[in-house]
Parts: structure tokens; C-alpha cells; sequence
């Protein structure tokens, strides 16, 4: 386990090592510059270099290379191209709470209607009941999630006038992104854990538990739910994928002012650093939240730890 | 008559019995004509309403999007400025949007767009991904070691994160979406299919066809490949969906096609912008995106039914 978790660990470092290089050569290609062409023109040569050597410009590739990533190291994304004299980092752990807020809210959302809706359909397996369950599902993994939340944005807040359009003023503001975003998340767990209770259900010491006498509430609660919901783990890394490109375009529908949308808006304007910034931090939290699944799964399921073990 | 004598002299002779029913030659006759595992597979599958409705809705959509937009005489790019904002009718089926071009056409242009992105897919699976995992698995050792290095470092980065990344180093479009897909697309089922065939490779009739003096190549077409098969339609039918998915996503953020070509993602975010008054711009386009996710969805679903009973819950 131990062993395991160091080569990891490495793999991660290297991965992310590939992609902060990956990103700093790309934005050098790049075609466009964040300056104002015509402007920067009209400076006198010197004032030029001036300008230029504030962001580091002026040196040459291997050096602005070498500098940026010993910046990185210690956590330094450099300042953005667009909002002056703003450092990425202070940018992105400014807007990094309503994205926040969202994905916690849409992960408590969509776990406690998506195992309802689970446990529903699996007790009442081919009925009406389990019917309904699994078109919600398949339609929930399937409607594009800008499609929803337009829909959403277009019935609950135009028509319906209930809750707030595109601005971030009070907690009303979050419910809609919220919604528009769990929804991923309660098909998938949804299907999950109807598919899980079925398997459980059929086990001998579901049989057992009834046999001597526990309380069907107590059956279902601490035998049946508790042994369908530990294999969960293995679509975490779906549900985290599905809230990241989710937090991108919801963000921006809902008017959000978190990373998502940043990260869109900073493409628009061609705001290199915080592109490579935002870049480096969407893959550092991808790697270490598949990190601790993975991890987790070890620790939940046995088998896996024993066949671990022995390669 | 000499029958009834011998019987009568109770002498029991071979020519008095006569073959009633069982014959060596018909006991092992088939029956039935063989059914090949794809028939097999298909029967299962016509079962299946909900997918039977999914292939018809897709084949309804695959030849609207190749006649649609010949069905009036609107190109997708022809603007009409004094016909901007129609609503539906006999003349613009689907109305206009904001230049006044054709709905309708506009429409089919970008399920077009959408359908190539769906062959793209499932192309670039079986070519690079198949392939890439049966080599990584046949050839094992350091190759497969090797193979393995890569693949983690792509699965590693999130997609999108690869995707967007070379939007920005090419100009948005078509192009550059088939390139970032040939990039990324292929991964998960080079991951699939390697599994499968090393553990395939394990089992017990591959080594009996192997003792009986079966050669490699035998091996692979007979043994390996048709056991994958239901693997790979199964894995391409879920790729599809997503591969639909991302081209659109890209689009209605502004980092796939633009205007004024159409994809349905385009269309959609000009329906968003303009829904407060005219929301039939949104409507048409979301139905026909949902109504391709939602079938390819199910579609998958039951093929994955039909040709995996085991998986079936």
C-alpha cells in the first residue's frame, strides 16, 4: 500500500511536471497577445522593453522557463495579462468560493435524491416506480448540462420568476446552478445504486436478517443501503469529471462568479497566465481527488487491497 | 405372412425389426440454422423496445441531417436581414434567427456536424484504440510497459483540459476538435480492450487451442478478437455519445466552430442569448441534441444487453 501510494504520488508529480511545461511552451506559440497591438506601438522603443520586462518578457525562453516554473513551486502562477497587477492565485482563491459552494451543494444534492431514487426503483424493481427512476436517469446522463440549464434558466427563471437570473447576490442565486448541476450526479448515482440494491438484495443474509425477525426498516437501512453504497467509489471519478466541465458552462449560463467561469472568460481574452494557471490547477485537483478514490478503494474493498498486495 | 409364421415359432430374427424413430445420422443433425453470435445478439436486441425506438429516431435523424437542408431553398450561411427573427411558418419551418437565416437548415447543418463527430468517434476507437491495446496486450513485456507509461500520462490530464489547450494553439473549428479527439478519444478503450485480452490470454480454451497447434494468427482472428467484439460495440456506443457531448460543449462556449457555420452547440447558445423573445430559436436545436443524446444513450444500453446478458441487472 505504501509502496503504491509513493509511486503515485511520483506519477502525479510527473504528470503535472508534463503539463505545466506542456501549457508554458503552448502559450508561447500562441497566435495573439493579450496587449493592445496598436497601443504598444505607439510607445517609444524603450518604453517597449519597459513594458516588456515587467512581465518578464524580454528574456529568453529557457530563462522566462526557468523563472516560471521556480514560481511555481512555490505557488507563484505569476500576475494575469488581463486583470493588471492581479496575481493569478489571488484570482483564483477569490472566485474559488461560489464554485465551491456549487459542487458541495450539487454533491449532497445529487447523492440524496440519486439513492432515493435508487432505493425506490430497486424495491419496487419493474414497476412504475423503477420505470420512472431510470428514464430519469438516462435522461439525466444524457441532456447536454447547458441544454438543462438553459431549459432551467428559461422555465424557473423567466417564466416562473422565482429565482434570481444571472446574478450572484444572496443564496437564491445558488440554487438554480446547483440543480443544473447535480443533475449528472443523480443519474449516475441513481442507476448505481438501484443496480447495487438489486444485487443485494438477492444475498442469503438479506434472507437471514429477515428470518430472524429484523425489522424490514432496519433491514433495509443497515444491511441492504450500507452494503450497496460501498462500491460508490468506483463512479466518484465520473461525478468529479462531470462537475468540473460542468462548472465551466453552468458558471457562465448562471452568471457565477467562480473559477469556471474565469477560466472561459480568460480564453476569450487571450489572459495566458491565468489560463496556464487555472490549467495547472483544474489538472492538480483532477489527479488528487482520482488519487483519493483510488486510495479510498484500497481502504473500502479488501479484495482489492489483497490483490494489490500480491503484484 | 412369413413374418407372422416366425413369430408363431416364436423365432426372433434381425429382418423383423425395423429402425422406429432415433437415427445415428439425425440425432446429430442441426436442427436448427446456426445462429452467429451477432444474430444472436440481434434477436436480443429487437426485443428491446426502448432501443428498437432509439435506432428509428436516429436513422429519422440521420436522414433529415443528409436531406434537410436541401428540403427548401435557404443555405445555412444566407442572411436576410429583413427577415430577421421569424418565428415558424409555412415559409421559414423552423424561423429565423438574428441575420434571418434559415432555421431549419441551419438545424440539419449542425446534426451534420454532430453525426461526423459520431463516426469520427467510433472510427478512432476501433482504429487507434482496438489497436493500440491488442498491441500493448499480444506483445506484453517492456512494449506493454512502455505503452502503459503513455496512457497513464494521458489519463492523467483531463480531457477537456488537453482539448481546450489545443484550441488555443490552433484556430477554433472542426479541425482542431478532430484533432484534440484523435489525441484523447481513443484512451479508454485502449485501456478496455488491453484488460481483455490479457485476460482472455489466461484462460484455459486459448490454451487448449494453443496445445492443439493453433498459430498465432489463428489465435487472434478465432479466439481473441471475437471475444473482444462485444466489448469494443459496447464501449464505442457509450464513446459516441460523449464524443457528441464535447464537440457541442465547446461550441456553445465559444471554442468550437463559429459562426456562421452551424453546430448544434452554436445554435444553442445563440437560442440562450435570444431566448427571453424568441425561445423557439433554443427549443428546436435542444430537442434535436437531446433527442440524438438521448437515443445513442439507450441504444448503448441495450446493445450492452444484448451482447453482455451477464451485465444485464
Amino acid at each position: 500500500m505504501k509502496k503504491y501510494f509513493i509511486i503515485r504520488v511520483i506519477n502525479i508529480l510527473i504528470t503535472l511536471f508534463i503539463i505545466a511545461t506542456a501549457t508554458f511552451f503552448l502559450m508561447k506559440q500562441l497566435p495573439g497577445s493579450p496587449f493592445d497591438e496598436e497601443k504598444l506601438s505607439n510607445l517609444s522603443e524603450e518604453q517597449r522593453m519597459e513594458f516588456y520586462a515587467r512581465y518578464g518578457l524580454d528574456k529568453p525562453l529557457s530563462q522566462q522557463y526557468v523563472l516560471y516554473m521556480k514560481n511555481l513551486v512555490q505557488g507563484d502562477l505569476g500576475e494575469s495579462f488581463y486583470f493588471k497587477g492581479q496575481d493569478v492565485s489571488t484570482l483564483i482563491k477569490n472566485r474559488i468560493g461560489p464554485s465551491a459552494l456549487l459542487g458541495v451543494q450539487a454533491v449532497l444534492l445529487g447523492f440524496t435524491i440519486g439513492i432515493i431514487l435508487g432505493i425506490v426503483a430497486a424495491f419496487r424493481h419493474n414497476t412504475m416506480w423503477d420505470f420512472s427512476a431510470m428514464i430519469v436517469a438516462v435522461l439525466g446522463v444524457s441532456i447536454p448540462n447547458f441544454v438543462f440549464a438553459a431549459l432551467l434558466q428559461y422555465y424557473v427563471g423567466l417564466k416562473l420568476g422565482i429565482l434570481p437570473v444571472a446574478f450572484w447576490e444572496s443564496y437564491s442565486s445558488s440554487i438554480m446552478p446547483t440543480i443544473a448541476l447535480s443533475l449528472m450526479v443523480i443519474a449516475l448515482i441513481a442507476r448505481f445504486t438501484r443496480n447495487e440494491m438489486l444485487e443485494v438484495l438477492q444475498q442469503d443474509y438479506m434472507l437471514t436478517a429477515k428470518a430472524k425477525g429484523v425489522p424490514p426498516f432496519k433491514i433495509i437501512y443497515k444491511h441492504a443501503i450500507r452494503n450497496a453504497l460501498i462500491p460508490v467509489i468506483t463512479i466518484l471519478g465520473p461525478i468529479v469529471v462531470s462537475l468540473l466541465t460542468g462548472s465551466l458552462v453552468i458558471e457562465n449560463i448562471f452568471g457565477v462568479p467562480g473559477i469556471g467561469s474565469l477560466f472561459v472568460d480568460s480564453i476569450k481574452v487571450n489572459d495566458y497566465t491565468t489560463i496556464m494557471g487555472l490549467t495547472l490547477f483544474y489538472s492538480a485537483f483532477f489527479v488528487l481527488t482520482m488519487l483519493i478514490i483510488d486510495l479510498l478503494y484500497g481502504v473500502i474493498d479488501p479484495r482489492i487491497r489483497i490483490s494489490g498486495a500480491k503484484e | 405372412m412369413k413374418n407372422n409364421e416366425q413369430l408363431l415359432n416364436g423365432e426372433l430374427t434381425d429382418d423383423l425389426f425395423e429402425i422406429a424413430g432415433r437415427r445415428a445420422e439425425d440425432s446429430e443433425k442441426i436442427q436448427r440454422p446456426p445462429l452467429s453470435a451477432f444474430k444472436d445478439s440481434w434477436i436480443r436486441l429487437r426485443k428491446n423496445k426502448g432501443a428498437i425506438v432509439s435506432l428509428i429516431i436516429l436513422v429519422l435523424i440521420l436522414i433529415l441531417a443528409i436531406f434537410g437542408p436541401y428540403m427548401n431553398e435557404y443555405k445555412y450561411y444566407e442572411t436576410d436581414y429583413s427577415a430577421a427573427y421569424q418565428p415558424p411558418s409555412s415559409e421559414h419551418w423552423l424561423g429565423t434567427d438574428k441575420f434571418g437565416r434559415d432555421q431549419w437548415t441551419r438545424i440539419w447543418e449542425g446534426t451534420r456536424i454532430s453525426l461526423y463527430i459520431a463516426v469520427l468517434a467510433a472510427f478512432l476507437d476501433l482504429l487507434i484504440g482496438v489497436t493500440y491495446g491488442a498491441v500493448s496486450a499480444l506483445i506484453g513485456g517492456k512494449v506493454d510497459n512502455a505503452m502503459q507509461r503513455v496512457i497513464e500520462i494521458l489519463v492523467g490530464i483531463p480531457n477537456l483540459i488537453i482539448i481546450i489547450l489545443l484550441i488555443m494553439l490552433m484556430k477554433p473549428g472542426i479541425l482542431t476538435i478532430t484533432i484534440a479527439m484523435v489525441i484523447t478519444g481513443w484512451v479508454n478503450m485502449a485501456r478496455l480492450v488491453r484488460a481483455q485480452i490479457f485476460k482472455l490470454k489466461e484462460q484455459e480454451f486459448v490454451l487448449a487451442s494453443r496445445s492443439l497447434g493453433s498459430t498465432n494468427k489463428r489465435l487472434i482472428l478465432h479466439h481473441l478478437i471475437p471475444n473482444t467484439m462485444g466489448l469494443i460495440v459496447i464501449n464505442m456506443m457509450f464513446t459516441i455519445p460523449s464524443a457528441i457531448f464535447t464537440e457541442a460543449f465547446l461550441s456553445f462556449i465559444g471554442l468550437g466552430l463559429q459562426e456562421p457555420l452551424a453546430s448544434l452547440g452554436v445554435l444553442i447558445n445563440d437560442g440562450f442569448q435570444g431566448m427571453r423573445n424568441h425561445f423557439y430559436l433554443l427549443l428546436y436545436p435542444a430537442i434535436v441534441i437531446v433527442g440524438i443524446m438521448v437515443s445513442f444513450n439507450i441504444l448503448a444500453d441495450g446493445l450492452r444487453d444484448a451482447l453482455d446478458p451477464k451485465m444485464r441487472k
